[in-house]
This record gives structure tokens, C-alpha cells and sequence, in this order.
């Protein structure tokens, strides 16, 4: 209950995100140049643009998997945030031989949050019948679903979401995007790499790479 | 720090689930040391002058064998990633998993290590003190060993070339292991001495193996 009152600049969320004159190179090649925007706190960014556009280098490179060429990532002030991020890439971080609940379990303790959260994760994206079943036998949809869990066991004021309703169905997609709405309303950013439409209500666009096609 | 604990946990679940690991570098340990007196005739004084040196190399190579899944699995699934993304420092976390692989293959091939010693003739005061100096030394291997597994991360095939990177750094504990058992099966010689060079050796490694191996695993991260 105390959590309405603690959202603000004692969570972390300040001025938000700001990226300004990004550059970064991957193998030679500039994938993202000059690029800049801010994200203010309880807003949602959708990150569209075609294939290899630099959709997941620009998510990598706020996540601080990658150093960018030119150019600073600020969030509320300050250069170091991996350790506010939740990251879901391409891949689910999932080992195979854990049970789903274990796997699920694993990361909440790791990332610092309370038990208790696990089991409403699962409940919420209708992974409960399957807690005991060893995650290797998931569909890819489900293996997905369990990724996405991550992002509802702690608290983490910056989202950064690449494709992330890759092998959803339709529910499941809607569940994401109910997550995505509630972190935004209680004043998160999220950040998102995709080619759907999430649905999520206060969202802007960023395109990437039309110029660098042209070119 | 719970953190650390949780993947140490975690590692050592995966060892017990996955169990390969483990049970290659135990039967690759136990058929090595059988073919030796096969190979070299049943001459027991030979075999009881170099047990202690064939032991060290066998648990060495058994132990090898499982490096290069310190990370692997991780880095293809994609949890590296999001290991990362905790307060705690990249060096410790590979220090957790260069723990987890210690508990996990090099603990039961020191338990092992006697067992083997049966085969070899080896004399009955050396016992103790090849079990103490596999207990002392073989730290080492993981944490030094953590370094070659996190450079070949993203190469094909990385196996031989772990080996090729890693053997050369544990000529030290090979050495004052060895020399620690012979002390006290042939005399002169200084036990005391050598067991402190290789607890040495492996409090430098316990420090620059972690150090070493998150250099490299930044790089490969992006």
C-alpha cells in the first residue's frame, strides 16, 4: 500500500531517460548515429523500424551490453543502469532442465525480489498447471510467457522488451500488454522493439533506419 | 550476496539434474588411472614412484573436461544477459561459477583420488597428503579454469582449445602438488613448503581467475 506513495524520485524514476547524440558500431558498421530521445517516466516507447536497423543494438546499448560509439544513455541522471533494467531479448533465459517454478524462483532471488511474487507470476501468465513440468518441455510460447514472468517478480523502473510477444497468442499477447499498461500507469518506462501493436494506451513511436535504407 | 549464493545453489542444482558433467570427468578419471598399470606392466615399484604424478594429471584432464560448459549453456540460452543485470560485479559471478564447478567435479574427483590410488600402488603415507594437496590445489583449476572457458565462449568446438589455453597455467599446481607428495614418499623434501606454494598458487588464481574471465566475458557480451 505504501507503493503509490514511494513512486517518484526516491524509486528511481527522476527525468527519466534521455539518450542523447547515440552512436554505436557493431563490427564495423554504424548501426545507430546521432540518435536522440527521452522517455519520460510512465511513458512507453514502441521502437519500430525493418529488419536490422539497429532495433536491438539500440535496446542492448541502453541495457549497457554494449558501449556506444558517441553518445550518452542518462537515466534520472545517472550513466550506470543495468542494474535498473529488465532485460528480455531474443533469447528466454530459461535452463531447460530447471522446472518452470525453479527457473522462475532462480530469478527472483537472484534479482533480489521475495518469493511470494513467484507463484502470482505464474498464475497471471497461465503458467501455474505447468510450475512443476522442466522448462525444456514448453512450447515456444510458453518458454516466452516464462521469460516474460521475469519482468513481474521485482520492481525495475526501466522495461526493455525485444519482440516481445514472439509466439504469443492472442490472450497471452493481451496479458503482456495489460503488464506493459500497469508498469507505465504506476510511472515505469518501457521500451519496446516491436512490430505489433501492443495495444498499450500511452505509447509513442520511434523509427529506426527508414533514412539508412534510402541510402 | 544473496545473489551469489542463489547461482551457487543453482549451478550446483544443474549439476545434480544434468549430471554429464560430473560422471564424464569421474569415468574419464577412473579409466585413465586403470589403463596405466595395463600400459606400463605390473612393475608396483614403478607404479608406486609415479602414482602421485599420474593422479595430478588424470584429475587435471578429467576436471578439464567439464570447463567449457561453465558458461556455454548459459550464453545460448541467454541468461548471461540477464545475470548481468544485478549489483553484483561480473567478477563474482564468474567466481560463483567457477565455486559451483569446483564442488561439483572437483570435490568428487578428489573423493575419488584415493580410491584410484589403490590402483597405483600408492604408498600409505602418501594418502593423506595427496588428498590434502588435491583439496588445496585444485581451486585452481576452476577459477584458472574459468578464464579459458569464458575466452572460447563463443567459439565452435572450444574444448581443445580450453586445453590448449588452460594446461599451461596449471603447471604451478601440478608441480607443488607433486612435490608436496614426494616429500613425504621420498625424502628429503619439504612438505610444509610446497603445501604452502600451492595454497599460494591457488589464493593468486581465486583473485586473478575471476578478474581475468569477466575481461573476456565483456568483450563477448555485446
Amino acid at each position: 500500500m505504501a507503493d503509490e506513495n514511494t513512486i517518484g524520485p526516491e524509486r528511481g524514476f527522476g527525468a527519466g531517460l534521455e539518450v542523447t547524440n547515440l552512436s554505436v558500431e557493431r563490427g564495423g558498421r554504424r548501426v545507430l548515429s546521432d540518435l536522440s530521445f527521452a522517455v519520460a517516466p510512465g511513458e512507453a516507447l514502441l521502437v519500430r523500424g525493418p529488419n536490422g536497423s539497429g532495433k536491438t543494438t539500440l535496446l542492448r546499448t541502453i541495457a549497457g551490453f554494449l558501449s556506444p560509439a558517441s553518445g550518452h544513455i542518462r537515466f534520472a541522471g545517472e550513466e550506470e543502469l543495468t542494474e535498473r533494467v529488465h532485460y528480455v531479448g531474443h533469447l528466454n533465459g530459461i535452463r531447460a532442465s530447471l522446472t518452470v517454478e525453479e527457473n522462475l524462483r532462480f530469478w527472483s532471488r537472484y534479482l533480489g525480489g521475495s518469493d511470494d511474487r513467484v507463484l502470482g507470476a505464474l498464475d497471471r501468465l497461465g503458467l501455474a498447471s505447468l510450475a512443476s513440468i522442466p522448462a525444456g518441455y514448453l512450447s515456444a510460447g510458453q518458454k516466452r510467457r516464462l521469460a516474460l514472468a521475469r519482468l513481474l517478480l521485482v520492481f525495475r523502473p526501466l522495461w526493455l522488451l525485444d519482440e516481445p510477444s514472439t509466439s504469443l497468442d492472442a490472450r497471452s499477447t493481451a496479458v503482456l500488454a495489460g503488464a506493459i499498461d500497469e508498469h507505465v500507469s504506476s510511472g515505469g518506462i518501457v521500451i519496446a522493439a516491436t512490430h505489433l501493436d501492443l495495444g498499450v494506451a500511452r505509447s509513442r513511436e520511434l523509427r529506426l533506419g527508414f533514412a539508412a535504407d534510402e541510402a | 550476496m544473496k545473489s551469489f549464493r542463489t547461482l551457487v545453489q543453482r549451478d550446483l542444482l544443474l549439476a545434480v539434474r544434468e549430471g554429464g558433467a560430473t560422471g564424464t570427468a569421474l569415468g574419464f578419471y577412473l579409466v585413465v588411472i586403470t589403463l596405466m598399470p595395463l600400459g606400463l606392466g605390473p612393475d608396483l615399484q614403478l607404479l608406486s614412484r609415479i602414482a602421485p604424478g599420474v593422479l595430478w594429471i588424470g584429475l587435471l584432464l578429467a576436471a578439464l573436461l567439464s570447463l567449457g560448459r561453465m558458461f556455454d549453456v548459459d550464453q545460448e540460452e541467454g541468461v548471461l544477459e540477464v545475470l548481468v543485470t544485478v549489483p553484483l560485479p561480473l567478477e563474482l559471478i564468474v567466481a560463483a561459477k567457477a565455486l559451483a564447478h569446483w564442488i561439483s567435479t572437483c570435490l568428487p574427483l578428489a573423493i575419488l583420488t584415493p580410491i584410484l590410488g589403490l590402483l597405483l600402488n600408492l604408498e600409505l603415507a602418501a594418502y593423506p597428503v595427496l588428498v590434502a594437496t588435491v583439496l588445496v590445489g585444485s581451486p585452481a583449476i576452476s577459477f584458472l579454469g574459468s578464464v579459458g572457458a569464458a575466452l572460447t565462449l563463443r567459439s565452435r568446438r572450444g574444448g581443445l582449445l580450453i586445453a590448449l589455453l588452460v594446461l599451461p597455467l596449471y603447471i604451478p599446481t601440478l608441480i607443488f602438488g607433486i612435490s608436496a607428495v614426494s616429500a613425504v614418499v621420498t625424502p628429503p623434501g619439504s612438505l610444509e613448503a610446497s603445501l604452502l606454494l600451492l595454497s599460494a598458487v591457488t589464493i593468486a588464481s581465486l583473485v586473478i581467475g575471476p578478474i581475468a574471465a569477466a575481461a573476456a566475458l565483456r568483450a563477448q557480451l555485446g
